[in-house]
């Protein structure tokens, strides 16, 4: 019986702490964990509670629309902030499980770099997937063309495991012009063609489906070109010192972006970090650790030349890219991956 | 008395409830809403409820009745963003311009003046197509057949039966045929090396035997994925294989080791293989060395007596070594997606595309559904056979 009390007084006691910690919780802001997240805590999180004396709480994710979905079915269920893919932005954001935001309550339009800007999202990282090339045995800088020419360049090529960006690639390299590659790729003629590219390197090719894979194939001279995620290439050449090239023109760029839950119970506090977060002192941190290409037009300026020079934003590197079209992908993921998956197994 | 043995009852019921309830939370559960995500339809009839019933009715053939068209227009002007960004992304499985297809369409039913009610086929021909109306019939829901029929390259066409999705397409059981090829090469394989390997260590002392055992085990008790990596290393053009017989001067161009079926299977057995040895160990440690004898002594020929005595007994242990190693290849994901290409990879690699890249569940699911039915029925048939045979799994 005194067991049976004692229990009765811990779940009360307990209820107690779980209510008053549900009615005025802290800000949650919810990265992808690792050397990321550690860069933006001591360029953003950190500074920002120094400054404002908002608590900010930390938690990470691993990425997913289910999750999302889950996070808000329900109510709150303590995140606010949320660093999320520019898929799961564009769904979201269709789904109404985020808050459409207002661009001048974060400092207006024109303080961001182009793309940063969404409806429901403001950058947080720009990173772009680029032609990275063996020096040793590519001699001049390679273009996608050269990428699909196998006399040029004899030797075996990596591409990532999917029809997203290898399409946009064979086009590029096909001669369409950045502006009118998604435009061809809605027609069937255009995917048509964009697979008939492939077919060309098709007996060549190698696929990679982990984002580490690529600078290893590179390393250990299976290939001698591959596409693959400018952060990857930057720490292979500069911290383990590869005889690597990377090739910033017509590399498709992405964006991971801030988003608010619609359920998040803290939306000016929220509001006032995002504001924070655009700034260009916070954001001039940011690449100190990491190559994370920064969203603030003002603070490209501010960084050191030879951290500036590996950056996706970096005013010679930004110059002749592409945005992945995600609208678009969303669209036709299901019937091209389809289509990919027959094509690849041939 | 009776008290007594009530509470007793109640006391094993108690020890094996977590169980239960760890069994019901990891594994009923989750196989449940497997089941239950590749026959729900939910979309249309959550953004288009009143369409959603005419379509029900409809027969499928030629177009439907003019209250369908009204149901379309009235329900296309009352959804939200939310629920036809959810309605577009279920239709564009079949026809990515499904979106804006529906959006124009809104957007056009919104300009019109209040009151009446525009020509669909008007605002867009496409209304106008009989393709166009099966396919809204198909996501009809609640529940249907499509991703069932998806995962097996199959649709339903309410004019012509079911057909091909796409013709002339046999993707998924393509794959579906590649992943029992592997497994069963992989059972193969594995038990051809282990049979010889574990007869020469049954006859072992213990120590001998148990020196040699921690050399199967070593490698068992490593992460699958630095295996994994370790076979890169040896099989790639330049990696310790290729250069080793180039230098040797055997072979002039590298062999094509990796990405390919040649790696796959390689890298399979050679992970696979503990789960061969040990119940084929165990299955031929327990025979006694003494019936082999006795029937050579009674006039048996070797190989008669291998085939009439030995087999026989190790027979359990064969079984239950390749249906173990069979079933684990079967739901292999890593291994072939870093060894394999295109055309290696499994059904669990299309499973985890849909469930996390694409974010389609139901085919994810359907394709999860006939995994599972096909690897219940054949160990249903396995277990039948061992029981006609008069030897049971121990």
């Amino acid at each position: 019986m005194l067991k049976r009390t004692k229990l009765l007084a811990a779940s009360l006691l307990a209820c107690t702490v779980c209510l008053a910690s549900a009615s005025a919780r802290d800000l949650v802001i919810v990265s992808n964990g690792g050397t990321f997240q550690e860069a933006q805590s001591n360029a953003i999180f950190k500074p920002f509670t120094a400054k404002t004396g908002i608590k900010v709480v930390e938690d990470t994710w691993d990425n997913g629309i289910g999750v999302i979905r889950t996070k808000v079915e329900g109510g709150d269920s303590g995140w606010d902030i949320v660093n999320a893919e520019s898929e799961e932005l564009e769904i979201a954001c269709q789904e109404g499980l985020i808050l459409p935001l207002d661009i001048d309550k974060l400092g207006g339009k024109d303080n961001y770099v182009p793309g940063a800007v969404h409806k429901c999202g403001i950058g947080a990282a720009i990173y772009n997937h680029v032609l990275a090339y063996d020096k040793t045995r590519v001699s001049a800088v390679p273009t996608w063309a050269d990428f699909f020419d196998l006399k040029k360049y004899p030797g075996k090529r990596a591409l990532r495991a999917s029809p997203k960006t290898n399409l946009e690639f064979a086009l590029i390299a096909d001669g369409v012009p950045l502006a009118d590659v998604y435009k061809v790729l809605s027609t069937p003629e255009g995917v048509d063609r964009a697979f008939a590219k492939l077919d060309t390197i098709k007996s060549s090719l190698v696929f990679w489906t982990a984002g580490g894979q690529p600078m290893q194939l590179l390393a250990s001279g299976e290939v001698v070109m591959t596409s693959s995620f400018n952060g990857r290439v930057t720490n292979a050449i500069n911290k383990e010192h590869k005889p690597f090239g990377i090739v910033w023109d017509k590399s498709l760029q992405t964006a991971d972006s801030w988003v608010i839950l619609k359920t998040s119970p803290n939306v000016d506090k929220a509001y006032e970090l995002l504001k924070f977060a655009g700034e260009a002192e916070p954001q001039s941190h940011l690449p100190d650790v990491q190559p994370i290409g920064i969203t603030s037009a003002k603070a490209v300026g501010m960084i050191k030349p030879e951290l500036l020079a590996d950056l996706p934003t970096a005013p010679d590197n930004n110059k002749d890219v592409l945005q992945i079209n995600d609208a678009f992908w969303i669209d036709n993921i299901d019937t091209l991956t389809a289509r990919w998956a027959e094509w690849s197994a041939q | 008395m009776l008290k007594g043995q009530r509470g007793g009852m109640l006391r094993s019921y108690a020890l094996i409830a977590p169980m239960f309830v760890f069994l019901l939370a990891t594994f009923l559960w989750p196989v449940s809403m497997i089941l239950w995500r590749s026959v729900s339809d939910p979309e249309l009839r959550a953004a288009l409820p009143a369409t959603a019933v005419e379509l029900s009715s409809w027969s499928g053939q030629g177009l439907p009745p003019a209250s369908a068209y009204a149901a379309l227009a009235s329900d296309l002007v009352k959804v939200d963003g939310a629920s036809l960004a959810s309605l577009s992304r279920r239709l564009s499985y079949e026809n990515p311009g499904f979106r804006a297809l529906l959006q124009s369409t809104k957007r056009k039913l919104e300009a019109a003046p209040a009151g009446t009610t525009p020509d669909l086929v008007a605002l867009d021909p496409q209304w106008g197509a009989n393709q166009t109306w099966q396919a809204m019939k198909r996501a009809a829901g609640p529940v249907g057949v499509f991703h069932i029929l998806s995962a097996l390259d199959l649709r339903q066409n309410y004019e012509t039966g079911i057909g091909p999705s796409r013709p002339g397409a046999a993707l998924y059981r393509s794959i579906i045929l590649r992943t029992f090829a592997i497994a069963s090469t992989t059972a193969i394989l594995a038990l051809v090396l282990a049979f010889p390997l574990c007869a020469f260590l049954a006859r072992q002392s213990d120590r001998v035997r148990n020196l040699l055992l921690l050399m199967v085990l070593l490698p068992f008790w490593t992460s699958i994925l630095v295996r994994t990596t370790a076979w890169l290393a040896l099989l790639q053009d330049r990696g310790v294989i290729n250069t080793l017989l180039m230098d040797m001067g055997l072979i002039d161009q590298p062999m094509k080791l990796l990405y390919n079926r040649i790696g796959v299977i390689t890298a399979l057995v050679h992970v696979m293989l503990p789960f061969m040895i040990f119940p084929l160990l165990a299955a031929m440690r327990s025979i006694d060395p003494r019936l082999f004898r006795a029937a050579l002594s009674l006039g048996a020929t070797p190989f008669y007596a291998f085939r009439r005595v030995y087999l026989p007994q190790v027979m359990p242990g064969v079984m239950a070594g390749a249906l173990m190693v069979f079933v684990v290849t079967l739901g292999f994901y890593v291994t072939p997606m870093l060894v394999g290409g295109p055309g290696d990879q499994m059904i669990s690699y299309y499973i985890a595309l849909y469930t996390t890249g694409t974010l389609n569940w139901g085919l994810a699911s359907s394709l999860g559904l006939i995994l599972l039915v096909i690897t219940l029925s054949l160990y249903a048939i396995q277990n039948a056979l061992l029981r006609r045979s008069g030897v049971g799994l121990r």
